[in-house]
């Protein structure tokens, strides 16, 4: 799913992955953790597609990182939630979805269930991104990536921002992905909560790989399903299914 | 790619239409620079072959194509403003779109603006410069053909700004050098269209705008793929 060996990405000529080696299996829930510019973000930027592979070997979803063909196959088929949302401020949050939605070639007939299932359906809706809370800019960013429905979900900070039913939420998501045949990988610095859903655990400092089994108690994950999402949500939340 | 140029375009008019920026500061920037012109010009006739013209009338062309780029500066910085303030391009990306569809689409937008950007700069030129108009037909292609050149080639040429962050200032550096024959054949149309001087071929310099447009559009297909990828 995830092949990784020996890495370097240089942004603005700063080694941000400094030969990282790491391997992700289908179906893993992989919790990155390090300090501030350990290099979790840049690492999730690469299984995106997004920032460069300046040297080394990189093979996501089978593509491989080195061939710019490959690496825009390999765009459509993960989702990335960053530190940015990918919003327009302008538009309403349907808007927002509608248009994602084409831009991605989905069913715009995706938009209504999502907005309802992310509790974006009422009043927020039609309410301008520029007005939203930080939170429900990051419920609307989600609910991109669930229509999206990536194979391989990459989350940079999932809980930021969201309030404890967010969280809770956020968590029920990842698991209903990874049910279906998706595999995350996530960073996170609220440690306690993330290693809840995490089946594996990998530190990183200083653009490498520090421990790529640093243990802890993680939550069993198996087919787990939260009991407050029906099956036609997780129809929706997985391709792989 | 149809349905991206037309996504695109969709959206990119729709934030317009919301945020009303062009409404509600390109077209007063690009009528204030008329105004300044006509107020930093003489008044004072001069004689152009058995004619006799005031010197505002003389230059009105060339100012209001001027009035034209500096304003489409702002539009075009805002057409790259909006995918790169919360790092929508990456999202462009991501979802795998046409980048000629991208191009095209973006390009389109901001042609539309122009176009009534550019009819209201008309209109003021025509109140504030009283200039006659000799050859409606070919001010309207001169002003298509412009257009198109102005967007297509601000269109690529803002997107290599659109991952700085000095990119506000980098625009017109970029933009304006490439646009300089865009000006002159679009002028010198412009003047024929109005006062269809002997000696000034004005559907000559028309049709060269057709052929920097050409030109525009297949530098853009084959460079904005890349500049989207590393954007």
């Amino acid at each position: 799913m995830v092949q990784i060996a020996g890495a370097i990405s240089l942004i603005n000529r700063f080694p941000a992955l400094a030969g990282i080696d790491l391997t992700v299996n289908e179906g893993e829930i992989v919790l990155l953790r390090g300090p501030n510019g350990a290099g979790k973000t840049t690492l999730l930027r690469l299984c995106a597609g997004l920032a460069p592979l300046n040297d080394g070997k990189a093979e996501i979803l089978g593509h491989d990182l080195s061939d710019r063909g490959q690496r825009r196959h390999l765009r459509r088929q993960t989702g990335l939630l960053a530190h940015n949302t990918f919003l327009y401020d302008h538009l309403t949050v349907e808007e927002n979805l509608t248009f994602w939605a084409k831009a991605n070639r989905i069913d715009t007939s995706t938009v209504d269930p999502v907005l309802d299932r992310l509790a974006l359906s009422n009043r927020l809706r039609h309410v301008k991104v520029a007005s939203l809370s930080a939170g429900q800019r990051r419920r609307t960013s989600l609910a991109v990536l669930v229509i999206r429905r990536p194979r391989l979900w990459l989350l940079d900070e999932p809980h930021a921002g969201l309030d404890v039913n967010g969280r809770d939420f956020v968590d029920g998501l990842v698991n209903h992905a990874v049910a279906f045949g998706a595999t995350v990988m996530f960073a996170s610095h609220d440690y306690g909560r993330a290693v809840g859903i995490a089946t594996r655990t990998v530190v990183i400092a200083g653009g490498q790989v520090q421990d790529a089994d640093a243990g802890g108690d993680h939550g069993p994950h198996d087919g787990d399903e939260p009991s407050d999402l029906s099956d036609t949500d997780l129809e929706e939340t997985s391709r792989g299914a | 790619m149809v349905h991206d140029i037309w996504l695109m375009a969709s959206k990119d008019l729709k934030v317009e239409f919301v945020s009303r920026v062009v409404a509600s500061q390109i077209v007063p920037f690009g009528l204030l620079i008329l105004i300044l012109f006509g107020l930093g010009l003489s008044p004072d006739l001069v004689v152009v072959g058995d004619e006799r013209r005031s010197v505002l009338e003389e230059v009105a062309p060339g100012l209001f194509w001027i009035a034209v780029l500096l304003s489409a500066l702002m539009a075009l910085g805002r057409a790259f403003a909006i995918e790169a303030e919360d790092g929508n391009l990456d999202a462009l990306r991501m979802a795998g779109m046409d980048p000629m569809g991208v191009f095209l689409g973006k390009s389109l937008a901001v042609a539309a603006q122009l176009l009534v950007l550019e009819v209201i700069l008309g209109l003021g030129a025509f109140v504030l410069f009283g200039v006659p108009l000799a050859n409606p037909v070919l001010l309207v292609m001169t002003a298509l053909f412009a257009t198109v050149c102005i967007t297509l080639a601000g269109t690529l040429y803002a997107s290599l700004a659109a991952g700085s962050t000095s990119r506000d200032t980098l625009v017109p550096l970029l933009v304006l050098p490439v646009l300089a024959p865009v000006l002159l054949g679009a002028t010198l149309a412009t003047r024929d269209a109005l006062f269809a001087d002997p000696g000034v071929l004005g559907w000559s310099w028309a049709l060269l705008l057709v052929v920097f447009a050409l030109l525009y559009l297949g530098l853009g297909m084959l460079a904005f793929g890349p500049i989207l990828e590393d954007a």
